[in-house]
């Protein structure tokens, strides 16, 4: 499997560590709603198909990237940046 | 439906293997059933098995979309071991192994049970310490356990390397001898027999498309073949829980669907006689009676759907197996297969009523399915059938997570691709 870093370009998968599911996201701190905690740390949609994941490229530029893929097929559709450095796709 | 015995492979043989009976029917679907098992693996089998057999209900269905036992049945390294250390993990297993160690009797079929051992390598002396630890708590909970120091592992295990001259020095180990290994479609077929035999419906290549509800209570299914109602359903499909269940309205769970590989060697004589595990990295080794290597790893450690892996994982594991048993260098693998695992959120199984009314859960087993089908099916149709959980399964609820009572056997969070 070969993830294409934005800026290291193609790269072998197993210089990224998997980090996990992208749609999840964390409640603010002061939140004590237990419902949205438990949503945030236990459930998941395990799709089978369009998968939307986290990934860091450890063994490169350490960045962290939103990786499109399917589960099944292992297809990559799309490879982001991130956290605050994240660009605008400007195409 | 005959006994198999000596006596009738003597008389089958001399009249040439002809008039051997078929070892389960291949019935129609019928309109409506007292119990329908969703997942014809070993776990769905073993539950109408003991539903028809501990509780007397035999008016039961299993539906596999496949054919029989295609699934993770087929797709393991089948490891038996009961070397847990939480109580509710080790009663669960140990009941498990109790049923294995009767179970060819109980069903008249040769599951090629094999109490081997099972031998986990330590590396370092905090290593060590662990064992101990989870030796005497295995001994607390009257399971067998014993460790090794490296002398014994030597003499035990002769074709492992345990010298100075590698980069994880083996220090010692920890032995349950009544763990081994058992002939994996040995368990589907022998279930699926014994379950025939009392009236139980198998129906292959019948997949479950929806669930017919009424309000939020689910009556029946719809499936390849029909619909099909039953009061009460059970749902036991291994890594596909979450698809089928999304089937029934229930978008998520805590569980995330990865693959894990195993590898089988060409045929050897025999060299290794018990299941070695690798305490620097994660392999599991041990040999078929027709002589090859079995030997498994990792989870490729991303979501995935997929029965087959990738070559990173692969690559470690034949390291690992090269630095323990270095003579295994020029081996050549005839095949490997993956297996899609339904890896939960704290590594341990979940057996429940619900999530709906009528619904019963049978999930989330990790990599421990296998030599945990017994006890699960057991469990599961205690669970279908007094519609309220067994003692022994009594901790794996799906509320758990919600209720911060994990059984977190491994202390790595809730991250499913680190259990």
């Amino acid at each position: 499997m070969i993830i294409k870093c934005p800026h290291c370009g193609p790269r072998e998968a197993s210089e990224y560590t998997y980090i996990g599911d992208a749609t999840t996201k964390r409640p603010d701190h002061n939140d004590t709603d237990m419902d949205k905690w438990n949503d945030y740390v236990f459930l998941r949609e395990n799709p089978r198909g369009a998968h939307a994941e986290h990934w860091q490229h450890t063994s490169g530029c350490r960045s962290f990237v939103k990786v499109l893929r399917d589960t099944v097929t292992h297809e990559i559709s799309g490879v982001s940046l991130e956290g605050p450095w994240q660009v605008e796709d400007k195409s | 439906m005959s006994r198999y015995s000596a006596f009738s492979l003597i008389k089958n043989a001399l009249s040439g293997h002809e008039n051997w009976q078929r070892t389960w029917r291949a019935p129609e679907p019928k309109p409506h059933y007292d119990v329908i098992i969703v997942g014809g693996g070993g776990h769905g089998l073993a539950t109408a098995y003991y539903l028809a057999k501990e509780h007397g209900i035999r008016n039961v269905a299993v539906l596999e979309k496949g054919g029989l036992g295609s699934g993770n049945i087929g797709r393991n390294t089948t490891i038996i071991r009961s070397n847990y250390m939480l109580p509710a993990n080790t009663r669960f297993y140990e009941h498990s192994m109790k049923l294995w160690e009767g179970l060819s009797n109980d069903l008249n079929y040769n599951m090629m049970f094999s109490q081997r051992g099972v031998v986990n390598l330590a590396h370092t002396p905090g290593q060590m310490d662990a064992f101990a630890r989870r030796g005497n708590a295995m001994l607390l909970e009257g399971v067998d356990a014993e460790l090794l120091d490296v002398e014994e592992i030597s003499r035990r295990i002769p074709g492992l390397y345990t010298g100075q001259n590698t980069r994880f020095p083996i220090v010692g180990g920890l032995c349950q001898p009544r763990g081994g290994t058992a002939r994996h479609d040995a368990v589907a077929w022998g279930y699926a027999r014994g379950a025939d035999k009392y009236g139980v419906d198998i129906i292959e290549h019948c997949e479950v498309t929806g669930f017919i509800k009424a309000g939020d209570r689910v009556t029946g299914v719809k499936t390849t073949r029909g619909d099909i109602s039953a009061p009460k359903i059970g749902i036991s499909v291994a890594g596909n829980t979450s698809t089928v269940m999304k089937r029934a309205g229930i978008d998520k769970l805590p569980i995330e669907s990865h693959v894990l590989q195993a590898f089988v060697s060409e045929p050897l004589k025999p060299l290794i006689n018990t299941v070695v595990t690798f305490g620097a990295g994660h392999l599991y080794i041990s040999q078929s009676d027709k002589g090859g290597l079995v030997f498994g790893g990792d989870l490729d450690g991303y979501n995935s759907y997929a029965q087959r892996g990738n070559l990173p994982i692969f690559e470690h594991v034949a390291a690992a197996a090269v630095t323990m048993f270095p003579n295994l260098a020029r081996l050549k693998l005839l095949r490997n297969w993956g297996g899609i695992m339904d890896m939960s959120m704290d590594g341990s199984p979940i057996i429940c009523t619900g999530p709906l009314p009528g619904m019963y859960l049978n999930a989330g087993w990790c990599y421990g399915g296998f030599k945990a089908t017994p006890a699960a099916g057991w469990c599961f149709a205690h669970t279908i059938a007094k519609d309220e959980p067994h003692a022994l399964n009594a901790d794996f609820t799906l509320e758990r997570f919600y209720n911060g009572r994990q059984l977190d056997e491994r202390g790595a969070g809730p991250y499913p691709a680190h259990q």
